[in-house]
């Protein structure tokens, strides 16, 4: 049923290895495996309790699995005792509730990680920062504090702040599930903006339209496994799996 | 915040009926409030000089010959709490926070740590401060060290820092906690290490939080400071005693009592001031009426 797909000729960017998580007795991923190759955008959709926020934050050893591999670029970054400092610095993730620092202006959001973890200093740091915040239209509000910024202007730093790491992997967990419509629109222009960069995006989304515009695959959590993986034009124009079906009857009337 | 601005700059712009009704609850409440004020300050001036002692009363407590040859004497004497609080008041912000951050090691192998923190605030919090000053400022001189380091004042003081950094510890923890999970995995997921996180993301907001219990817990200190005279140091509320036995007359205390008061009461209002900011600022708007 599962069906790796994707690139064959070399090693996958980000591959889960029958990773399996338990919350007590709740078990939310279930032997699941997935691989995703460098470049590629792959969108992760399903009902709610699926396993879709689970499964982002243990590639970025937000959460230890419980059993099977998290590998990054073939290496095993689920190891036991390993470090995940160094392994963060590759991988972003932008969280569906921003978690802006509130206590700190934009920049300082965005260039703390820069100094402190990459030891840039501080002219370096603002420079890069500041041309992100160019970049995406944000410039003018640099000096504001989170508090000041409507959500959308908050997601879009959130996604910023991960970015002016240069991670490979961009983790994006419900980005625009916290917003008002007419906000979701400028956050999803932004990751428009990096496909093709070379950056490698695991998307979790409720957003249909964007996932099947954006990805290069689309993947169906169902009870914390990959129901059915395929792209965009057979995963919602023809899929196979019965449940597929049914998740999509519901959420695109 | 803008709110009532406009009314006030240019002309008087015309008041909608609603408006109006307002106001006019708004000046009725004002003047509910200053006669009920008037009432009672009225009252207790016009009764109480009518009690039977009174004469008796105003003679040995509020004797203004004894008011005035009273009054350097003691605020010399006060110099000596300032100093107290000047130089405990760091000492217990620094214990406090280790003490906080102690308790909020995650590390398995930090647990004795984690448990001897928590046997600390236990500790210092259940003995009354007036013996732990009894306890220490005499019990750690008695071992016999060398002067300077042998002082009653300097003992007391310690025990005062540490029954307070007790209190401290568990605003500071509160704080701690308050802090949403969200933020750790922000600024984890950014690379920081968990020391990183808590002393750039974490405790900034922690400690923001707590500044109006902080300060609650001072004002309390600048009070206690007067307990350390127990054990022998001449400070202000001591003068007083000696001033009360030489003369006879309890005017000291009374003079005692003001110059406290003269400090700890713009501390108090400096608290509720931050107080009622920072709950404006997070309990979102007042409901109307």
């Amino acid at each position: 049923m599962t069906n790796h797909a994707g690139s064959a000729a070399s090693t996958p960017k980000v591959s889960l290895r029958g990773i399996t998580k338990s919350f007590g007795s709740n078990t939310v991923l279930h032997n699941l495996s997935l691989d995703v190759a460098t470049g590629e955008v792959v969108s992760l959709i399903g009902p709610s309790g699926s396993g879709k926020t689970t499964l982002l934050r243990c590639v970025n050893l937000l959460e230890h699995i419980d059993d099977g591999a998290v590998l990054l670029d073939g290496d095993e970054i689920s190891a036991i005792g390993r470090d995940p400092n160094p392994v963060r610095r590759r991988v972003g993730i932008v969280f569906q509730s921003f978690n802006l620092f509130p206590h700190m202006s934009v920049i300082r959001n965005i260039t703390l990680s820069l100094t402190k973890v990459l030891g840039q200093s501080h002219d370096d740091a603002n420079a890069h920062a500041s041309g992100l915040l160019r970049r995406f239209g944000l410039s003018e509000k640099a000096d504001v504090y989170p508090d000041q910024l409507s959500g959308g202007q908050q997601q879009r730093v959130a996604i910023i702040r991960a970015l002016a790491m240069r991670p490979e992997v961009l983790l994006l967990d419900e980005i625009t599930s916290a917003l008002d419509p007419e906000l979701v629109g400028e956050v999803l222009d932004v990751v428009r903006e990096l496909k093709g960069s070379g950056i490698t995006l695991l998307i979790a989304t409720h957003e249909m339209g964007f996932a099947r515009e954006i990805s290069d695959r689309v993947c169906f959590l169902h009870s914390g496994s990959v129901a059915e993986i395929g792209s965009p034009l057979q995963m919602f124009d023809s899929p196979s799996d019965e449940r597929t079906r049914q998740f999509l009857r519901r959420v695109m009337p | 915040m803008a709110r009532g601005l406009h009314r006030r700059t240019g002309h008087q712009p015309r008041l909608t009926q609603r408006q109006q009704h307002e106001r006019q609850q708004r000046r009725r409440s004002s003047l509910i409030a200053a006669t009920s004020t008037l009432v009672v300050l009225v009252a207790v001036l016009v009764l109480v000089p009518r009690m039977p002692r009174w004469d008796r009363v105003k003679q040995s407590f509020f004797d203004v010959d004894q008011m005035g040859d009273s009054f350097p004497r003691l605020i010399d004497a006060f110099w000596l709490d300032v100093k107290i609080f000047a130089w405990t008041t760091p000492a217990i912000f620094a214990l406090a926070l280790l003490i906080a951050l102690a308790r909020n090691s995650r590390s398995p192998a930090l647990f004795p740590i984690r448990a001897l923190a928590a046997a600390y605030t236990d500790v210092m919090r259940g003995v009354p401060v007036i013996l732990w000053i009894y306890l220490v400022g005499f019990g750690v001189p008695g071992l016999g060290i060398a002067r300077p380091f042998n002082s009653p004042l300097l003992w007391g003081s310690v025990a005062l820092a540490m029954t307070y950094s007790g209190y401290v510890a568990e605003v500071f923890r509160a704080g701690i906690d308050s802090v949403h999970e969200s933020q750790r995995a922000a600024a984890r997921s950014l690379g920081l290490s968990s020391t990183q996180t808590m002393r750039h993301v974490v405790l900034p907001q922690a400690i923001r939080r707590v500044v109006p219990p902080l300060l609650n817990d001072l004002v309390s200190l600048q009070k206690d400071v007067a307990l350390v005279s127990l054990i022998g140091p001449i400070e202000i509320l001591r003068q007083a005693g000696i001033d009360k036995s030489k003369f006879a007359n309890f005017t000291p205390f009374v003079v005692a009592a003001l110059i406290f008061l003269s400090v700890t009461i713009p501390l108090t209002r400096l608290t509720d001031y931050l107080w009622q900011r920072e709950r404006r600022r997070t309990s979102g708007t007042r409901v109307a009426a």
